[in-house]
């Protein structure tokens, strides 16, 4: 338990000096192309999500609530043993789910949100579980399974959605409005950030990202999952059926994904299915969230909420004329650097040495 | 005939840029490091190369700008993955971690930087690079309009860069080493192998190829360049594992994929294909099901190079 401890401070320690080191690289950047607005600019992206009060913070959960789940669905694979890079497609068809039953099933009244919910994470499910079945039974290879699996849903749902009248909005060559019903309720957050897009679905999210933390860490199941993860070998010789676990992981990451999508496009801020031959962002920003929190479910929360919040503060460069492609870049530096994990850990190794040999002079 | 021509011609622009960018793969893969990042040094190569094309449009064109731009492309990945060997290498980093990294760095730096030089994303540049006809060559019947009209100098390069690869994989001394190195570092170790250096070489030589990839994608399917390479890093991952990490087998399998995203995209030019009246999204879709099928049924027995992704550990045991 106590190691356990110290290897999640050594690890939240990691991440800071990959995020202080980003932000430097961030206002390099903003001194080399602008000196005279490198300042103001650099500012407005540490504080710029706040401009507007409480309505930013709003804003920066509704950013945060997709990347969050998408985070978590790598984040959780990852800690199965397993790179689920299939989020993209996953999200897509998760939110085609939704998208489909909230504008069609427009009878159900009060439940059509959460039926709605409920597709995207069997559709997400779904879309998960093909690439775990193909590893358990045919051994085909996870990242590429999944790098098929993402444009294959791409084309299904662009394909379905255009050719299926009821769904197409053929004015703007997008999936028509979801029926108001299928909207996800404010759950009175409306009232704490007035103005705001957030809604019930960060709720949500964080209701999830505990029953991950829930699953992997107080239950059999889960052990079993991590001990899997952790070494294949060893998982198998303690009797763990790995075909399940493999399966079983890809569903679970899938089902989160889906959830994804169907949260971001239920969330009634005119979001819709746009006929592109484009994979959606939020399926790869999921990858970065999951590595800058450590694949702990935790700390996808914190990550998720930390690179919205930026996101965010990025809009109100473009007052300084800076495209927002720099928090991309910042992002990526944060993510290299966060894998220099050893860095971090080999210099506290070294100071705890030192503090060592002082204590042990003073006793002496 | 013509349209046999036609659809061959089209299928090498589609089939050498993912063979190039999945040799280069399987350069690094080989030598025992994971390269997710190839997305990203494609596009790093496109864009700088893409930018002296532009640069120079006025008063340059022709092959020998394309020339150049080319040793720009394949030096500017080189360096870029270098970021990747570090961190792979030095910093035993995770190697899925550092390749996210690369992957996204390299469209927003692409995009930041165009916008700052010229005030948009986009790159235009004129495409003077078409070989109507090889002179002699172009003459031949059939062989002709198959290989030599209607093409580019980057076609020849890539079949160039395929033999130059089997040669060096199999035939030299450095092609051992570096196989010994993906599989059994430690053995390679003692052997007297310098593992760091052979791991530096395959990665290096994994940018160089994937940035020129990226440039040879770019140049015959477009007149400029937006900070995307249409997810062919990605799909040259997916070559590489299908082509099971051995240069002709990646040959095959790349022309599975080119032949199969000419027909997606072309069609409706090819009579018997559009009489069939099959909805375009579903010719967009065979490639990516039918390499799902394909490696359901040649995935059992996979040939990975065995320490492939495992960071190095000359202490370790």
């Amino acid at each position: 338990m106590k190691t356990n401890k110290k290897k999640n401070y050594v690890g939240v320690l990691s991440s800071v000096f990959a995020i202080v080191i980003g932000l430097l690289v961030g206002l390099v950047v903003l001194l080399l192309c602008n000196p005279s607005q490198a300042l103001p600019g650099f500012v407005t992206i540490l504080t710029g999500a706040l401009t507007h009060g409480m309505k930013g913070v709003g804003q920066v959960f509704y950013y945060a609530t997709p990347i969050i789940l998408t985070g978590l669905s790598v984040g959780f694979a990852f800690k199965t043993g397993v790179f689920n890079i299939g989020t993209p497609g996953q999200f897509l068809v998760g939110a085609f789910g939704a998208v489909y039953v909230g504008i069609l099933w427009d009878k159900l009244g009060g439940v059509h949100w959460v039926v709605a919910l409920l597709a995207s994470v069997i559709m997400g499910a779904l879309w998960g579980l093909i690439p775990g079945i193909l590893k358990a039974y045919f051994n085909v290879n996870v990242v590429i399974s999944c790098i098929m699996m993402n444009y294959i849903g791409l084309f299904a749902v662009n394909w379905t959605v255009k050719s299926y009248k009821p769904l197409f909005n053929t004015m703007r060559n997008e999936s028509k409005n979801v029926a108001a019903t299928a909207q996800i309720p404010k759950m009175g957050l409306d009232k704490l950030f007035p103005g705001s897009s957030v809604n019930g679905g960060i709720l949500i999210a964080i209701l999830v990202v505990i029953l991950i933390y829930i699953l992997l860490n107080k239950t059999t199941f889960g052990y079993e999952l991590k001990a899997v993860g952790y070494s294949p070998d060893a998982g198998k010789y303690a009797g763990i059926n790995e075909k399940r676990n493999i399966i079983a992981s890809m569903l679970i990451a899938g089902a989160i994904a889906g959830l994804g999508g169907g949260l971001l496009y239920l969330a009634g801020t005119g979001k819709h299915i746009e006929i592109k031959d484009v994979l959606g962002s939020e399926g790869f920003t999921g990858i970065s969230v999951a590595l800058l929190g450590l694949s702990h479910p935790v700390g996808v929360l914190f990550s998720g909420i930390f690179i919205a919040y930026l996101t965010a503060g990025g809009f109100y460069l473009q007052l300084f004329e800076f495209s927002t492609e720099i928090i991309d870049i910042i992002v990526a530096v944060i993510i290299y650097f966060s894998a220099f994990a050893l860095i971090v850990r080999t210099l506290m190794g070294r100071l705890k040495e030192k503090k060592q040999k002082k204590d042990g002079g003073r006793e002496a | 005939m013509n349209i046999i021509y036609f659809i061959f011609q089209q299928t090498m622009l589609f089939t050498i840029p993912l063979m190039i960018v999945a040799l280069g793969g399987m350069f690094s893969e080989r030598s025992g490091v994971v390269n997710i990042a190839l997305e990203g040094i494609m596009i790093m190569g496109a864009f700088v190369s893409i930018l002296f094309l532009n640069l120079t449009g006025g008063k340059m064109s022709g092959q020998l700008q394309l020339l150049l731009a080319i040793v720009i492309s394949m030096v500017t990945g080189a360096v870029f993955s270098l970021t990747h060997a570090y961190a792979a290498i030095n910093m035993k980093a995770d190697q899925t971690i550092s390749g996210t990294a690369l992957n996204m760095f390299a469209p927003a730096f692409a995009i930041f930087v165009a916008r700052v030089i010229q005030g948009v994303q986009q790159i235009q540049f004129n495409n003077t690079f078409r070989i109507e006809s090889v002179p002699v060559l172009g003459k031949i019947p059939v062989l002709g309009p198959l290989l030599f009209q209607n093409t580019y100098i980057t076609t020849y390069i890539g079949i160039g860069i395929l033999v130059l690869s089997t040669v060096v994989l199999y035939k030299t001394r450095f092609g051992l080493r570096l196989r010994a190195c993906g599989e059994h570092p430690q053995a390679a170790d003692a052997a007297g192998i310098n593992v760091y250096r052979m791991q530096y070489a395959g990665v290096v030589i994994s940018g160089a190829l994937g940035g020129l990839g990226g440039l040879v994608f770019v140049v015959p399917t477009s007149t400029n360049f937006n900070a995307d390479v249409a997810g062919y890093g990605f799909l040259a991952i997916a070559v590489l594992i299908f082509g099971q990490w051995k240069p002709v087998k990646i040959l095959g399998a790349s022309l599975f994929f080119g032949l199969m995203k000419t027909i997606a995209a072309a069609y409706s030019g090819i009579p018997f294909l559009a009489g069939l009246g099959i909805p375009s999204y579903l010719y967009k879709m065979i490639p990516y099901i039918a390499t799902m099928v394909v490696l359901m049924f040649t995935s059992k027995n996979s040939q990975a190079p065995r320490a492939s992704g495992v960071p190095y550990d000359k202490g370790q045991r």
